[in-house]
Order: structure tokens, then sequence, then C-alpha cells
């Protein structure tokens, strides 16, 4: 079991009713899917606003960073940096910057 | 003495206005959901404490918020946290914002495809949710009309919803196009007398009816004509703005298209123009005095092409005729200068003795008629651009 932190942007924060960052127990392999999936049965609400329903595909104008480093391409099974498995490093949902 | 409620839905949030029955007096509370667009938010008639709210965002897609003390708190109905994502039997759980097309063999229909604007055929693709609709008899029963346009329905007050996919599916959907703000399902009116009957409206589709309570739906478009399509009066492919209806009169609807005021005497089977002298054919609005069934309101824009009121004229225009004759309201109203819309879901009125009107703009202002639209004033001037008006009106205390 890791404890990983999560940075996510203003409008999740207030939807989930959460500060800033979020630490959040995740077993097995720790990889972008693990994460959401911990994210989502800690704070059901969240479910739908950063991946698809159906598809659990990344929204389109949501990204995801770590060290430095733009994950949002990358497979949601690959392990994520090793900074964030250990818990050095936050995982970071953020939002594009667009729109008024 | 009574009291109102006016529930405001903006581009950035949501708004309570509440006065007593003199509508003189305002307090107003908000932004709830600060920064999230409001398409609607819409109270329980059999429980006017229970609020459904659609709030949406470009960046987190769809939420659905509920309120059970009258918009004081608010929740997201659904699973609390904890709990796993999926049934003992590995199925996903449903969400109070999963809104997913119904395909099943059972109930569903195929996702077919609908038309694009440029004439090509795309699949369905849920956006947001336009407008709720709760029932009149119970609090956990609701009504969702969507991006792209279908119908949902809740019966666990919000946690859960399922399509009523025969619309969708009911075979003009090809020939179902987007209009400018995309092919949405925004007017839903259900009968008071008849709760197998319902009626729907989408743009760019035109106006629906089932009478089985929403397992098979009839196009209701005879006598619509609109230009340029190439059939004028095609069974489908008008764009319907709004439609209206006064409560105590079943059957007789009033619609605002992109072109033109219409009115059915017989549940949308016939329409006939009422535009009479109207300044313009074009508009979003219409509603229907709460007592008077043959009084309505609509407030012509200018064209498709400027989407601005007459003439730099905010004006209600007030039929007391059931249409074609109309009377300018423009006392209180700004009558130079004024280049504001009043969008589709944006006009509401209230049930007291002396029939409160209400509509807000896209400059933020949300303007009050306590005398039936004879003189108006602002309640609020600066909110975000308005979306959508609703009113409740509640007992005293």
């Amino acid at each position: 079991m890791s404890l990983i932190r999560v940075i996510l942007p203003y409008h999740l924060r207030n939807l989930a009713h959460v500060g800033h960052e979020v630490a959040l127990e995740v077993e097995g392999p720790i990889t972008q899917r693990s994460v959401l999936d911990a994210l989502e049965t800690r704070y059901p609400m969240l479910r739908g606003t950063i991946r698809d329903h159906n598809t659990l595909q990344r929204r389109p104008f949501l990204r995801f960073f770590a060290c430095e480093q733009d994950l949002s391409h990358e497979s949601p099974d690959a392990p994520l940096p090793e900074p964030v498995a250990s818990g050095k490093e936050p995982f970071i949902v953020i939002g594009a910057i667009a729109g008024g | 003495m009574s009291k109102v409620r006016v529930l405001v839905g903006t581009r950035k949030g949501a708004f309570i206005l509440t006065s007593d029955g003199q509508r003189e007096k305002w307090e107003v509370s908000g932004p709830h959901f600060a920064g999230w667009e409001i398409y609607h938010l819409k109270g329980s008639p059999a429980d006017p404490n229970r609020i459904y709210v659609s709030q949406t965002s470009g960046w987190f897609g769809q939420i659905i918020q509920r309120s059970d003390d009258g918009g004081k708190t608010w929740h997201q109905p659904g699973t609390p946290p904890g709990e796993p994502t999926t049934t003992p039997e590995g199925l996903p759980k449903g969400e109070s914002n999963k809104f997913v097309y119904d395909t099943s063999a059972e109930t569903g229909k195929p996702l077919t495809t609908h038309q694009w604007y440029d004439g090509s055929q795309r699949s369905w693709q849920f956006k947001r949710v336009w407008h709720i609709e709760p029932s009149r008899t119970d609090p956990d029963t609701a009504y969702a009309g969507v991006e792209d346009a279908a119908l949902f329905r809740t019966n666990d007050g919000g946690k859960n919803w399922k399509e009523l996919a025969g619309l969708r599916g009911h075979g003009t959907g090809p020939q179902w196009q987007p209009g400018a703000g995309g092919m949405c399902l925004h007017s839903i009116i259900l009968d008071p007398g008849n709760p197998q009957r319902i009626w729907t409206a989408i743009s760019a589709a035109g106006a629906f009816r089932t009478d089985d309570g929403g397992k098979n739906w009839k196009p209701i478009n005879k006598g619509l004509r609109s230009q340029y399509i190439p059939n004028p009066e095609a069974e489908v492919g008008h764009c319907v703005h709004h439609i209206a209806m006064n409560l105590r009169r079943p059957g007789v609807l009033f619609m605002q298209k992109h072109w033109d005021v219409m009115r059915s005497d017989d549940a949308g089977d016939n329409w006939k123009e009422i535009s009479g002298n109207l300044p313009t054919d074009f508009g979003f609005v219409i509603d229907v005095h709460a007592h008077e069934p043959e009084t309505i309101y609509v407030l012509p824009i200018k064209s498709d092409s400027e989407h601005y009121v007459h003439d730099g004229r905010l004006t209600v225009y007030r039929s007391r005729t059931g249409g074609n004759e109309w009377q300018a309201l423009t006392k209180g109203l700004p009558q130079k200068d004024c280049y504001v819309n009043v969008l589709r879901d944006a006009m509401a009125v209230d049930s007291l003795d002396k029939c409160g009107v209400y509509f807000g703009t896209t400059g933020g202002q949300v303007y009050c008629s306590a005398d039936a639209g004879d003189s108006w004033n602002p309640i609020v001037r600066d909110l975000p651009a308005v979306l959508s008006v609703e009113v409740q009106t509640l007992p005293g205390a």
C-alpha cells in the first residue's frame, strides 16, 4: 500500500470539499488508472469529472502532470514516476487554460 | 403572505432571489456553484424544498446538484464516499452525473446518427443537461433534457438517470441537427392531468409528444414552416426555441420558434401562426399568465443574425387574446442603448393572485413585474449572463 499525493484543480477541490492536496492509499502498481480509481472511490463526487464515465478516457481539457513531465498521453496503465509512487512528488490534475 | 423564490442560472453560478408577495424587496443568495455554468435549476412542485440543478463545465463535464432545504445546502445525489464504484456483479454503479444513452435490448434503441451542420451524420454524444423538469407529484422523480438531444428520467432523487429511448429512437433521428447552441432538448412539459402525456421540444428537430409515459413518441410539427430547409413544412427539422402551456388548460400550447410565434389548440397536432403585429419574427422565450390562459408573453429579438433586442429597447410583448394582437410593455425597462439577449429558459411566471412575470438577460439583469407585465423593476442588475429563470410560489410563514 502506497500513500500517493494528488493535487486537484480549484473546482474539483470544491466539489470534493478538500484542500489543495489529497493523500490516497493505493494498492498495487502505481499508475494513472490505479490512482484515479482510488481517488474516485474516496471521492465519488469526482466520477465523470476527470475521466469520461464510460470510456474512462481523460476529459479533453484536463492534463496530468508529475515531476515536471506531461503524462497526459501516457498509457493509463504505465507506471507513474518513482517519486510519485514513493509520495515524494504529487500527481497533478490540471485544467487547460482556456475560456472566459 | 405568500413568498416567491426566483431560481436563476447563469454562466458563472446560480443565484436565489427571494421576496414576499409584494415582490418589492429582495434578498439575493449566491453565487452557488461559483464559476460553473448553471444551465437550469428548478424546484419540485411536490416538495418546494427539493431543487434540482444542472451544473456544467467545459473542463469537468456534467454535475447534478440537489437541495432538500430550499437552496440553503446542496449535495450531489449518489454514492457515499468510500463505497465501491461497481456492484457485486462487477457492473458500474449509476451515478448522479452519468447520462448514458440506452442501447439495451430490453428498453433501448440503437445509437444511430443525427445530422451535423455540414449535412454529414454524427453519432450521439452526451454533452450537458439543458433542462430539468421535476414531477408534479413525486419529489424523487424528474426529467432531464440533454444535448445531444434525448430525455432522461430519475425515480430516485437524481441518483440514477435512465433514458426514455423511444424519443431519440423513434425514427426521425437522422434528420435532427444541432442549432447554433447545440442539439439540445430544452423544453419539457408534463401534463398535469394525464401522467402518460409529455411534450418536449428540440433544437433543431421540433416538438414531440408521448401519450404512453415515454415509450412511444411522435413529431407534432404540422403547421410549422421553416424557410431555407429543403422542405419548409417537413415533419422534423424545425428550430423550436421554447414551448409553454398554462396548467389550467392542458393541450393549448404556445411556441416561440426560430421564426414565428405559434399556437396549438389540439395538444400539438396542428399549429397556426400568431405572430401578428410583433416587431420581429425571432426570439427565444415564451410564457403564459398563471391565471389567464389567453394571456401570453414573448420578448422579440432583432434577428437570428443579431442576437439582441429590437431597436435597442428591451420590450416584452403581451397578448391578451391568445396571440396575433400584441401590446408592447416598456414601463421600467431600458428603452435606449440596450443590446442584451433573453435566452429560451429565462422567463417564468409565479402563481400569486396578481401574476408575476420574470425574465433574465445576457447582461445579467433579472426583471420582475408584479402586475402581469404592466410595469417592471430590476431585482438585480449585474449578475453573469443569465441562462435560466424559474419561480417558486411558496406559502407564507
